[in-house]
C-alpha cells in the first residue's frame, strides 16, 4: 500500500517542527545546527514527495532540487561549523545565550 | 585769440601736482621738496608770462574756456577759465611774489623739522590762489576760495605743538567761514535769478548784459552777500579779528597769504564781480558800493589806529595789511577799480617785502619779535635795513620812485570825486598820515636808536633770504614805472583804454596833497618817536612815548579796541550756550527717545524669550523624552540572543503562512 501525499507532508511537517524546536530551544550552537539540518531534511522530503506524486514523474526535477538542497545544506553546515569554531576561539564558549554582544 | 586759454588750467595744476608729489616725500628729502616747490612756482610763472602776452596785444582782451562739469536733467553745471587783463596782472603778481617767498622760505625754515610739509602746503596754496584768479564761474572761484582758506588754516597752524597757533588757525578758518556763508547765499541767489554762474559765456554769462538784466533789484543784495565773503577773506571790519592772530604762522606764510595774495582775493572778488555792484549806478554810485566804501573806510582807519600801539613787529604789519585792504575796498567802492587793483599789485610786492624783511629781522635776532627789545639793527643788518626802508616808503606812499605812492595818489584822487560824501576823502587823509606814522615808528624802534637786544649779537641773514628781499624791492620800484600818471600803462592795461606818455600830468594838486600828507606823517613819527626805546626826561626806557603821553588811549588801541573781547562775550558766548543746550537735548531728550525705543524692543524680547523657553523648549523636551522612551522600547527588542531572533523569524513565517492560506 503506497502512502498518500498527505502522509508524506505530515511527516515532513513534523520533521520541520522538531527541527525548529531544536533550533529554538537548545543552548549549544551545534545543536542549533542539527536543528537546521533537520529543517532542511524536511524540505527535501517535501520536494521528493511532490515530485513522486506529480503527473510527469519521469522528469528528474524534484530529484535535482533535492540534490541541490543537500549540497547547499552541506556547504552551509561547513560554514556554520567554521563560524562556531571561530566564535569558540574568541569567546571560549558555545553557549549561544552568552553571545549577546549585539544586545542594544 | 591764442590757444593759451586751453592750457590755462595748467597754471594752478602744476603747483597742485608739485604739492602732491612733495607730500609723498619723506622728511629727509628737503632739497628735493624745496626744488620741486620752486620748480612748480617757476613753471607757473613761465605759463603766466605766456598767458600775459596775448593780453598785451589787444585792448580789452578776454578769452574764455568753459566746460560742463555735470548735467542733471536738462540743465548742466558749467565751469570755466577766463583770461583778461585783471587775471593776467594778478597771475604775474602771485607767481613773482610767491617765487620770492618760496626762495626766502628755504633759508627761513632751514632749521625746522617739518620743512617738507611746509613746502607741500605752500605749493598747495599757490595752486589754489592761482585758480581763484582765473576762474570764470562763481562756483569754481568759490571752490578755489575754500581751498585757499584750507591752505591758510594748515599754514597758520603749521607749528602744531603750539596751542596759540592752533587756536589762531581755528579762528581764521571759522571767521572766514562766516563770510563764506554770505558768499554762498549770494551765489545761490544769483544762480536762481540768472540761471548761470559763469561770468562770461558769449553773452549768456551772469556778468554780461543779458544776465545782469535778469537780476533787477536783487543785484544789490547779491552784491552785498558776495561782499560779505570778501569781508571775511580780506579782513574787513567786523571780520578782521583773525588776521592779526594769523601771525602765529611762520613769517613766509604771513608774507604770502596774509599780505600779498589770499587777503587780496577778497578785493579781487569785488573787482571780478564789479558789474554786479555797479548795476544801475547813478553817477557811479549804488547802494552796495556805498556799503563797500563805508566798511572800507572804517576798517582802514580803525586798523591804522590800532597799529600805532602794537609792540610785535608782525602785528604792526598785520594791522597795516588790514588798513591797506580797507583802502583798496574804498577805492573799489568809489569806482576806482583799476586804481584799487593797482594798489593790490603794488601792495603785494611791498607788503611781502616788509614781511620777509621782518622775518629776516626775527631770524637775525634769534626769534625776538618785540620791537621794544630791538634797536639799532641798521648797523648789523644793512641789506635788510635798506630793503625794509624801501618797503616802508612804498607803504607810506612816498611818491616818485615807489609804487605805493602812485597808487595811493590815484585812490585818493578817485575818492575825492565821490558824489555822496567828502567824508571818506578826509578820513583817508588821516589814514595816510597814520600809515606813515606807524611805519616810521616801527622803523625807528627796530633799526635806529640804541641796540636793546638781550641775546647775542644780531646778524645779517644769509643770501638765500636777502636775495628775495632785493628782488621784491626792485619789483616795488620798477612797478612804479608803469604806475605813474605820466605814463599810466598799467591803468590802461587794466581798463582797456589807450595811454600816452605825458610828463605834464605829473603836476597835479593830488600829488602835492599826498606829498604833504606823507611828509607830515613821517615828520610826526620822527618827532614823537625819535627817543623811543631810550630814557627821555621822565619817561622810562621801556614805555612807548604815546603810552606815556596818553595812557588811556594807548591801552584802548593796544588792546585792539577790545573787539575780540566783545565778540567773546557776545557771539562766542551765544555759541557756547547754544552748544550746551544742544548737548543737553542730545544727551537727555534724543538719547532718551532712543533708549525708549530700545525699551520697547526689550519688552518684545522678554515676551519672545518666554514663549521660547516655556512653549517651544518644553515641547522639544517632551518630544525627546518620548523619543527616548521609544528608543528604550525598541532597544529591548535587541536582546543580542540568536535564538530569540530566530524565534521571531519563525513566528513571522507562520503568520505569513496563515495569511496566505486565509487569502487563498
Amino acid at each position: 500500500m503506497i502512502p498518500t501525499l498527505q502522509a508524506f507532508l505530515i511527516v515532513s511537517a513534523a520533521l520541520f517542527s522538531i527541527g525548529l524546536l531544536a533550533a529554538l530551544s537548545r543552548r549549544h550552537a551545534i545543536f542549533i545546527l542539527i536543528g537546521i539540518e533537520l529543517m532542511l531534511a524536511a524540505a527535501n522530503l517535501n520536494f521528493i514527495a511532490f515530485w513522486r506524486f506529480a503527473p510527469q514523474a519521469h522528469q528528474p526535477t524534484g530529484v535535482m532540487f533535492a540534490i541541490f538542497s543537500i549540497a547547499i545544506s552541506a556547504a552551509e553546515a561547513a560554514v556554520g561549523l567554521a563560524m562556531i569554531i571561530a566564535v569558540y576561539r574568541h569567546y571560549h564558549t558555545t553557549n549561544v545565550d552568552q553571545l549577546d554582544q549585539l544586545k542594544g | 585769440m591764442s590757444s593759451i586759454i586751453h592750457y590755462l588750467w595748467l597754471i594752478p595744476a602744476v603747483p597742485f601736482a608739485a604739492s602732491l608729489i612733495i607730500l609723498s616725500l619723506p622728511n629727509t628729502r628737503r632739497r628735493s621738496a624745496a626744488a620741486l616747490a620752486v620748480a612748480g612756482q617757476v613753471a607757473a610763472l613761465a605759463l603766466s608770462i605766456v598767458a600775459c602776452l596775448p593780453t598785451l596785444q589787444t585792448n580789452g582782451f578776454r578769452a574764455v574756456q568753459n566746460f560742463t562739469w555735470f548735467t542733471f536733467g536738462d540743465n548742466a553745471l558749467r565751469l570755466g577759465f577766463v583770461l583778461d587783463p585783471l587775471a593776467a596782472a594778478m597771475l604775474l603778481m602771485i607767481t613773482v611774489v610767491g617765487l620770492c617767498i618760496f626762495i626766502f622760505s628755504i633759508g627761513y625754515m632751514a632749521e625746522d623739522r617739518n620743512f617738507v610739509r611746509f613746502f607741500a602746503y605752500l605749493s598747495f596754496f599757490s595752486g589754489a590762489m592761482l585758480g581763484v584768479v582765473i576762474a570764470n564761474s562763481l562756483l569754481l572761484l568759490f571752490i578755489f576760495w575754500e581751498l585757499v582758506g584750507l591752505a591758510s588754516y594748515l599754514l597758520i597752524g603749521f607749528w602744531i605743538e603750539r596751542l596759540s597757533a592752533a587756536a589762531a588757525a581755528k579762528k581764521a578758518f571759522i571767521t572766514t567761514r562766516i563770510g563764506d556763508m554770505g558768499f554762498f547765499l549770494g551765489m545761490l541767489w544769483l544762480y536762481n535769478r540768472s540761471g548761470t554762474l559763469l561770468f562770461y559765456d558769449h553773452g549768456k554769462g551772469c556778468l554780461e548784459s543779458a544776465g545782469l538784466a535778469m537780476l533787477g533789484a536783487s543785484a544789490t543784495f547779491i552784491a552785498v552777500l558776495i561782499f560779505f565773503g570778501a569781508v571775511g577773506k580780506s579782513g574787513q571790519f567786523p571780520l578782521h579779528v583773525w588776521l592779526p592772530d594769523a601771525m602765529e604762522g611762520p613769517t613766509p606764510v604771513s608774507a604770502l597769504i596774509h599780505a600779498a595774495t589770499m587777503v587780496a582775493a577778497g578785493v579781487f572778488l569785488v573787482a571780478r564781480v564789479y558789474p554786479l555792484f555797479s548795476l544801475g549806478a547813478v553817477n557811479g554810485v549804488t547802494s552796495s558800493l556805498i556799503v563797500v566804501v563805508w566798511i572800507g573806510v572804517t576798517t582802514a582807519l580803525m586798523a591804522a589806529l590800532i597799529a600805532i600801539a602794537q609792540a610785535d613787529i608782525k602785528r604792526i604789519l598785520a594791522y597795516s595789511t588790514v588798513s591797506q585792504l580797507g583802502l583798496m575796498m574804498v577805492s573799489l567802492g568809489v569806482g576806482g577799480v583799476a586804481a584799487g587793483i593797482m594798489h593790490v599789485l603794488a601792495h603785494g610786492f611791498f607788503k611781502a617785502l616788509l614781511f620777509l624783511g621782518s622775518g629776516s629781522v626775527i631770524h637775525g635776532c634769534h626769534g625776538e619779535q618785540d620791537i621794544r627789545k630791538m634797536g639799532g639793527l641798521r648797523r648789523f643788518m644793512p641789506v635788510t635795513f635798506v630793503t625794509y626802508a624801501m618797503g616802508m616808503m612804498a607803504l607810506s606812499g612816498v611818491p616818485f620812485f615807489f609804487s605805493g605812492g602812485w597808487t595811493k595818489e590815484e585812490i585818493l584822487h578817485a575818492v575825492g570825486h565821490w558824489p555822496p560824501s567828502r567824508a571818506p576823502y578826509y578820513l583817508m587823509f588821516a589814514g595816510v598820515v597814520l600809515t606813515a606814522l606807524y611805519m616810521t615808528r616801527q622803523i625807528i624802534y627796530v633799526f635806529f636808536g640804541n641796540p636793546r637786544l638781550s641775546v647775542e649779537h644780531p646778524h645779517e641773514s644769509p643770501r638765500v633770504m636777502t636775495m628775495p628781499l632785493i628782488m621784491l624791492a626792485l619789483g616795488a620800484i620798477l612797478l612804479s614805472l608803469v604806475l605813474t600818471p605820466a605814463w599810466p600803462w598799467l591803468h590802461g592795461f587794466l581798463t582797456g583804454e589807450s595811454v600816452h606818455f605825458d610828463l605834464a600830468s605829473l603836476i597835479q594838486p593830488m600829488l602835492f596833497i599826498s606829498l604833504v600828507l606823507v611828509g607830515a606823517g613821517i615828520a610826526l613819527g620822527i618827532w614823537m618817536y625819535r627817543k623811543a626805546g631810550a630814557q627821555d626826561r621822565d619817561r622810562p626806557a621801556g614805555i612807548d612815548p604815546l603810552e606815556y603821553g596818553q595812557p588811556g588811549l594807548f591801552r584802548f588801541l593796544a588792546n585792539k579796541m577790545w573787539i575780540d573781547e566783545l565778540y567773546a562775550h557776545t557771539v562766542i558766548a551765544f555759541s557756547w550756550m547754544a552748544a550746551r543746550v544742544s548737548d543737553w537735548l542730545d544727551r537727555n531728550f534724543w538719547d532718551g527717545l532712543v533708549r525708549g525705543f530700545g525699551a520697547i524692543g526689550q519688552v518684545f524680547a522678554m515676551f519672545t524669550s518666554g514663549v521660547d523657553e516655556r512653549g517651544i523648549n518644553a515641547g522639544v523636551d517632551a518630544s525627546t523624552v518620548g523619543a527616548r522612551g521609544l528608543g528604550r522600547l525598541m532597544s529591548a527588542a535587541h536582546s543580542g540572543q540568536i535564538q530569540i531572533y530566530l524565534g521571531v523569524v519563525a513566528i513571522g513565517m507562520l503568520a505569513l503562512l496563515l495569511l496566505y492560506a486565509w487569502l487563498a
